[in-house]
């Protein structure tokens, strides 16, 4: 029983760190970079706006960290709950 | 040296380079033949998962679909980085986890059904076969063009050398020759965006030159590009001018696609351990991106330096401060040799519609503005450059610049690698679902090691002939490759390895049902108005965004078919009995990454 409710845990755990994570990929690509654009329209980046930073390069870089992000944060869950590999 | 020398050199090198690896990863047994026997580091696997993922469609047509369109077609950056995403937190753990060799094999045990596998199977087959006819057909255009040899010519010489590889290394010596891809292609892509950046903007890293200034002019680069577009009569390049509910539609269709195409998922299979199919999702993406951030800047560039070509007067000043670029400077000029070089492919063309010896370029589709006054001062018959393909945005490049010949075959080498590594990838993914789904699966469980191992080499060397065969003889479909491709994973096999994850109540009805519907939708939507069966002439509709059902595209229709897909899967399973217990019980395991191990040869 305490195992199943460790592996509840770490799986509840897990669905948190993704939901955060999955959250700040919507809206630095869907948001800043489409939506949103027009909102952040007046802070200037080289030559555009920042929602054309977001959607050409910006969201691109975010993804790149989210990822390393959630592995890292994965890996230390993983250690907690005893079921690293 | 002449330029058909040097590109025989570079691209004669890298192919003996490729040869030599093949040698080297010979594979033994199915593990290594289908998962590299799963000891491939996440930095490699990550880079060959790059290679494996960027076809000739990101090397060759992405720059030049981002150039003409400018903001509008972010939805191409965004959406094909943004399923690394995806995968890394939805699918890649979990499925290394599993440790099994397919991705129908998958659906098939977690929803204890055949029918399920066989549908999966399908789903593949059509998803990896039409994406790979595009590649074959990118390997012959860039045959001809560099090696002066027949399209077919480019086309076996290409078939034989992946047969080479992929047939004798599987995937082992598949992952060993994409990361040498990978190198060759990420060093063409970025030696002439660099010099391009240095050029135009002193930058030496492209992706500061998008945003830097514009060293002639003095003004930002982005500022100076809008207004000469907008002064030819073009819309903005920064500006947002397309329904904002397609873009984010077609952006999510290529996010979920990418997460769901086989030949990609199954890259993360050759790894270790769990917790390295997670980093190894993000190397991969670290090594996209690479490419993907010098993109927008090679698109930006070129665009500019193609406008300033036709209109000398738009390098330094106003648009239409000099004459707009004359016939007999581009018929003569050594310069200009690469307009010429071009027009015989097709690709780029001209004509003087009102006889005053001068190629004007111009949007004259726009009633109002500079370009139409100009158009009527100077008495124009309408835009004289008729044709520029997208494509040569990137393979003209280095020479509308005028960088040296060794630039020019390594972009013929580049373009190459990148073709031939994703067609390699999803050949193992067919003659994957076909040896071990259908062979071993379906028709003869008891088939020895040995046996399969045989089958995999045989199905992967039917595939090759078959691509190639289509590749000579594209269907009228292969323009459609994206929709299709990306509409098929996104609406089949994205939702039904999620679902099969994160929920222990869709079962075996659920997902059948869920799958149909999905797929069912979406060639129903993208066949009324791409026509049936891509038939021109049978679309019920005509393709225009007025016809389309909230103005949502056939390409992002993926979407929508994806939400059917769950909606169907959770009601149908809802209303029929649990998954039987030792399924929950799979789905328990696969959450947790202890007890990977190594490869399970069942």
């Amino acid at each position: 029983m305490s195992d199943k409710q460790s592996s509840n845990a770490y799986w509840q755990a897990n669905l948190r760190i993704i939901w955060i994570c999955m959250a700040i990929w919507a809206l630095v690509s869907y948001g800043f970079g489409i939506i949103l654009r027009p909102l952040i329209a007046g802070i200037n980046v080289g030559g555009s706006d920042l929602g054309f930073w977001f959607a050409q390069q910006g969201s691109i870089l975010i993804f790149i960290v989210l990822i390393f992000f959630y592995a890292a944060r994965m890996n230390k869950l993983d250690r907690d709950h005893g079921v690293d590999e | 040296m002449s330029q058909f020398t040097l590109n025989l050199i570079v691209i004669g090198l890298s192919f003996a380079l490729y040869i030599g690896i093949a040698i080297y990863a010979r594979a033994g047994s199915t593990a290594e033949f289908y998962a590299a026997n799963r000891g491939v580091s996440p930095v490699m696997n990550g880079m060959a998962t790059a290679a494996d993922w960027m076809s000739a469609a990101s090397f060759i047509s992405m720059a030049g679909l981002i150039a003409f369109t400018g903001y509008d077609n972010s939805t191409y950056l965004m959406g094909w980085t943004g399923g690394y995403v995806l995968l890394a937190m939805l699918l890649a753990p979990y499925l290394r986890k599993f440790g099994k060799f397919t991705v129908p094999e998958f659906i098939g045990d977690r929803f204890y059904s055949q029918t399920a596998r066989i549908i999966g199977v399908i789903c593949l087959l059509i998803i990896s076969i039409t994406y790979v006819i595009g590649q074959m057909t990118g390997v012959g255009v860039t045959f001809s063009r560099y090696l002066e040899v027949s399209n077919a010519t480019g086309l076996w010489i290409g078939a034989a050398l992946v047969f080479c590889y992929a047939v004798l290394g599987g995937m082992k010596g598949i992952t060993y020759t994409q990361v040498a891809q990978y190198i060759v292609l990420i060093i063409a892509y970025t030696i002439p965006a660099v010099f391009i950046a240095l050029q135009l903007t002193g930058n030496v890293l492209p992706q500061l030159g998008l945003f830097g200034t514009h060293t002639e002019s003095g003004v930002k680069f982005l500022t100076k590009l809008d207004q000469v577009v907008t002064d030819l009569g073009f819309n903005s390049y920064t500006g947002h001018h397309k329904s904002t509910l397609d873009m984010v539609l077609f952006t999510l269709a290529l996010m979920i696609g990418t997460a769901g195409l086989p030949h990609v998922i199954i890259r993360f299979f050759t790894v270790p351990k769990v917790s390295d199919a997670r980093k190894s999702a993000g190397w991969a993406l670290v090594f996209i991106a690479l490419l993907y951030t010098v993109a927008p800047a090679v698109g930006s560039m070129s665009r500019f330096n193609l406008t300033a070509t036709m209109w000398p007067g738009a390098e330094t000043g106003e648009t239409f401060s000099q004459p707009a670029i004359s016939l007999d400077t581009i018929q003569n000029d050594p310069e200009k040799q690469w307009m010429r070089t071009w027009q015989a492919t097709g690709l780029l063309n001209w004509e003087d519609k009102n006889g005053d010896g001068l190629i004007q370029y111009y949007n004259d589709a726009a009633a109002a503005g500079p370009a139409a006054e100009m158009a009527t001062a100077q008495g124009l018959a309408g835009n004289e450059l008729t044709t520029v393909n997208n494509d040569i945005m990137v393979l003209a490049n280095p020479e509308i610049a005028n960088l040296p010949g060794w630039v020019i075959a390594i972009v013929a080498a580049g373009g190459l690698a990148a073709a031939l590594s994703t067609a390699a990838g999803l050949l193992l993914a067919i003659s994957g679902a076909v040896s071990h789904d259908l062979v071993k699966g379906a028709i003869n469980p008891g088939i020895s090691e040995k046996g399969e191992l045989l089958a995999a080499r045989i199905s992967m060397a039917v595939s090759i002939l078959v691509a190639t065969i289509l590749g000579l003889n594209p269907p009228g479909f292969a323009a459609q490759t994206v929709a299709l491709a990306f509409g098929l994973a996104a609406s089949s096999i994205f939702p039904v390895l999620m679902m099969g994850i994160f929920s222990k109540r869709i079962n075996k009805q659920g997902a059948i049902w869920g799958m149909l519907a999905g797929i069912l939708s979406t060639l129903l939507y993208i066949f009324t108005y791409k026509g049936w069966f891509f038939v021109a002439g049978t679309n019920m509709l005509e393709d225009n965004a007025a016809n389309w059902l909230f103005g949502i595209s056939p390409a992002s229709f993926g979407v929508i078919g994806a939400l059917i897909n769950f909606a169907v899967a959770y009601v149908v399973s809802n209303a029929t009995e649990e998954p039987p217990v030792h399924v929950q019980e799979l789905v328990e395991s696969i959450r947790v990454p202890r007890g990977a191990g190594g490869a399970v040869a069942h």
